[in-house]
């Protein structure tokens, strides 16, 4: 009867993949946080295709033509309206934002809690910027006419999917800042020097799921 | 710093140990506690649910003569009754109920991960549980769609509850979700990350692996549903057009135009048919436990129904629109999904022989869980044997909207799992309670219950091919269906009144038994899995006391030659399994498969 706890563990290629499987109390090697963010998160990624295929299959059966999303979301400085400049900025911002949680999490493990508290302060403003740009964009829509009920450029489905998934999704951001912000504060008081930092890095996994849901929306409810 | 598992600090998990009688048992931490909150609340609603089938059955086999049903309350006594079985009854009791209490116990862990977020789950529940009792008593009353609140008619006039009654139930059904989303990130982390030294996935009792695929495929079906009721409170409170397209309702139309019913079908069933396996998996790991320690032999072929399991998990993911050959999807999806439909049936039909096989040449020992057991066997072959007619689309056809599917479906995941769930509290109702039930008095409930549930739902078949549509208030003078037809139907509601009585047998069994039964022995059946090794039975508070559990074998190593008991505990190591029989004996040489 042999033990595959006692034995080596392999760290590559299906030999990790077997050992990960057939070892005893545990099959990953990581924290039980970080195993429950990522369960989670593969969760979630099932709730957002489902708003994702429902928003394309309305958009296969309405009858009334889709609307122009580059005219819609569009904003213009002075000159010529720019197509999807806000739409731009916003990502930019959650992309970025994503840049600095990396950086955190980096910092996290090295044990700098200034680095890594400051760093995480950042990407929560990040986010709180690109919510503040979303409401913007909604109160603009809806000051020219757009409700989830009615629209006045073409299809009702249009106002109902906007409001739906870039709500849903700005719940997301939302709760993710303050989750980010929780979590600063904690580093800063030293809750995590003798447990470790991986709270940073399982935060992290959720601030980057987040982008990366937004670039999907991106690309599927603007540019599409 | 190199992260080193928790099983191997030298400091154990942080328990947090109760001091106050609320702490203890009103908002425990303990899964043991939580397991049975899930399951009282589970068993409460329940009840409802019971309550609600003998009302309108009686309008069914009685017509005439019940004047205190009226339509609309049909259809709401219908649409409440098979939500409360399918998701607050069937899913909480297994899911939660058998699995936060026996995940832990079998695993040789202390607890969930994460008992406080588990804590949470249940009073989410909770709360879900009470929004959805509120619809009886809000104005116009619960939703009266069908369970599977199909748009457009749920949100029109001429549905009873149309207004505040789907609106609690989709809120409640939310709230379910993010409720079981709690629950089964414990079950599934606790699995995989939280098991004793020794304990490998393939060392694990079938129980825990029905309810880890079971959770997994509920943490990825369940949000379809989320989704779906979010889109239809959208449609209902603010007039968005998701399902509902152009409709004229009473000469004049709705202010909706451009939606799909046909989303919200695809949404609810592909929620709506991994939720079958949902429920089904735990009772297939239940109860091949059950059958294995009673039958006093190894499960025929673990490492078969593990994987029949995670291929059951995986195909039911691609069969859900066999839900809807009648709906005007695509008709050429109906190919598809019948080949995948007939696909799932070879791992369950796997598993059903390799029950049958676990009996074979067993040392069966008839108590009542094996009374429970084999009846599960009886009506899951014949539920399942039905489904193959109902999975083929062309006899899926004319049958789809009559008896038929009622019988066929009630069957499958009605009687199979409860007769599961009988089997699995009696067995382990000695280490829950520690105390012995009432073994006559079990035994006359299960031939009330197997005889009652199999002449309430066998007449239901001939009803079905006689053309009998389902979801009728009263079948009144149709020339189609003869005058006999609605004998069989009065025959069928006695028999269930039959079998709704006998229950009480059972509850006066377990609640008196709680009181005055014997006091149990912690290992009454002789069973080798780690839950019935705990040093107190009832298991307290941490479940091991100082150290924890090691594992050195399968939880199936039953009658082995040469051993001194026809069991062999999972705690027990080779070199004292050899110390207890002097003789030379052969297992050794020939390792259970499991040994890896």
């Amino acid at each position: 009867m042999s033990d595959a706890a006692t034995g080596e563990i392999s760290q590559e290629g299906m030999e990790s993949l077997v050992d990960d499987f057939s070892s005893d109390r545990q099959a990953y090697h990581v924290p039980w946080g970080k195993a429950m963010m990522w369960i989670f998160l593969v969760s979630d990624t099932f709730i957002f295709s489902c708003f994702l295929v429902g928003y394309l299959h309305a958009r296969v059966t309405t009858t009334q033509p889709w609307p122009p999303q580059s005219e819609i979301f569009a904003l213009s400085f002075g000159g010529d309206p720019i197509p999807l400049i806000l739409i731009a900025i916003m990502t930019f911002v959650l992309i970025t934002s994503s840049g600095t949680m990396a950086m955190a999490v980096n910092y996290g493990y090295r044990g700098d809690k200034v680095k890594t508290f400051w760093l995480i302060c950042v990407t929560a403003v990040f986010g709180a910027t690109f919510v503040g740009m979303q409401m913007f964009e909604w109160s603009k829509l809806i000051a020219e006419g757009v409700r989830p009920w009615t629209n006045p450029f073409g299809a009702t489905q249009f106002g109902s999917v906007f409001f739906m998934v870039t709500g849903f999704h700005g719940l997301h951001v939302t709760g993710g800042v303050i989750y980010l912000i929780w979590v600063a504060l904690r580093v800063r008081r030293g809750h995590y020097d003798n447990k470790g930092f991986e709270i940073v890095e399982i935060v992290g996994l959720y601030w980057h799921f987040v982008d990366l849901v937004w670039v999907f929306i991106f690309a599927f409810f603007y540019l599409l | 710093m190199a992260y080193v598992p928790l099983a191997d600090q030298d400091q154990e998990m942080e328990m947090h140990h109760p001091h106050t009688w609320v702490e203890k048992y009103v908002f425990s931490q303990d899964h043991k506690v939580i397991g049975v909150q899930y399951g009282g609340l589970a068993v409460f609603t329940g009840i409802i649910g019971l309550a609600l089938s003998l009302l309108f059955r009686l309008q069914l086999g009685f017509p005439e003569s019940v004047d205190f049903v009226d339509p609309n309350f049909y259809y709401q006594a219908v649409t409440m009754h098979g939500m409360i079985m399918v998701v607050y009854f069937l899913t909480a009791l297994f899911l939660g109920g058998f699995g936060n209490y026996m995940i832990p116990l079998m695993l040789g862990a202390r607890d969930m991960v994460f008992p406080f977020l588990n804590m949470m789950s249940v009073w989410t529940f909770l709360i879900s549980v009470v929004i959805l009792m509120a619809s009886f008593f809000v104005s116009g009353g619960p939703t009266g769609a069908g369970w599977t609140l199909y748009p457009p008619q749920t949100t029109m006039a001429g549905t009873p509850g149309h207004d505040a009654g789907i609106i609690l139930m989709l809120v409640s059904l939310a709230v379910f979700v993010v409720a079981f989303t709690m629950g089964g990130l414990n079950y599934v982390v606790t699995i995989l990350q939280y098991r004793c030294r020794g304990m490998t996935l393939m060392r694990m009792p079938l129980t825990v692996w029905g309810v880890f695929v079971a959770t997994v495929l509920g943490l990825f079906a369940f949000p379809a549903l989320l989704v779906a009721c979010i889109m239809m409170m959208f449609d209902t409170l603010l007039g968005t057009s998701f399902f509902m397209p152009a409709v004229i309702e009473a000469g004049s139309p709705l202010d909706y135009e451009g939606g799909s019913p046909i989303l919200f079908q695809h949404l609810f069933w592909f929620f709506g048919h991994p939720e079958v396996y949902i429920v089904a998996l735990p009772a297939f790991g239940l109860v091949s436990d059950v059958l294995s320690v009673h039958a006093r032999k190894n499960i025929f072929g673990y490492r078969m129904m593990v994987w029949a399991i995670i291929a059951i998990g995986g195909l039911s993911f691609i069969v859900w629109a066999h839900h809807m050959y009648v709906s005007g999807m695509n008709p050429y999806f109906g190919f598809f999904f019948a080949t995948t439909t007939l696909i799932i049936a070879v791992p369950t039909a796997l598993k059903v022989y390799n029950w049958i096989f676990t009996l074979w040449e067993g040392d069966i020992r008839l108590n009542s869980p094996m009374y429970f057991a084999i009846g599960f066997i009886f009506t899951f072959i014949h539920g399942g044997l039905t489904g193959l007619f109902l999975g083929n689309v062309v006899i899926d056809l004319p049958l789809s909207d009559t008896y038929f599917v009622v019988a066929h479906f009630h069957l499958v995941m009605g009687v199979s799992p409860i007769l599961v769930l009988f089997a699995a509290i009696y067995h382990w109702f000695p280490k829950i309670s520690g105390r012995m039930f009432n073994e006559k008095l079990a035994k006359v409930h299960f031939w009330l219950t197997f005889l009652g549930a199999y002449s309430v739902f066998l007449p239901l078949h001939y009803l079905g091919f006689l053309g009998v549509p389902r979801r009728y208030y009263a079948l009144g003078n149709t020339d189609f269906i003869p005058l006999s037809a609605q004998d069989l139907n009065s025959t069928v509601t006695v028999a269930a009144l039959i079998v709704a009585a006998s229950q009480i047998l059972f509850f006066v069994n377990i609640i008196g038994s709680l009181k005055w039964g014997k006091k149990a022995d912690p290992n009454p059946w002789g069973a080798a899995s780690l839950e019935w090794q705990t040093p107190d039975t009832p298991p307290v508070h941490g479940n091991w006391g100082d150290r924890l559990p090691t594992v050195y074998r399968w939880a199936y190593d039953y009658s082995v030659p040469g051993a001194a008991e026809d069991y062999i505990p999972q705690t027990v190591p080779e070199n004292e399994v050899l110390a207890a029989s002097n003789d030379n004996f052969e297992t050794n040489k020939n390792p259970s498969p499991a040994a890896i």
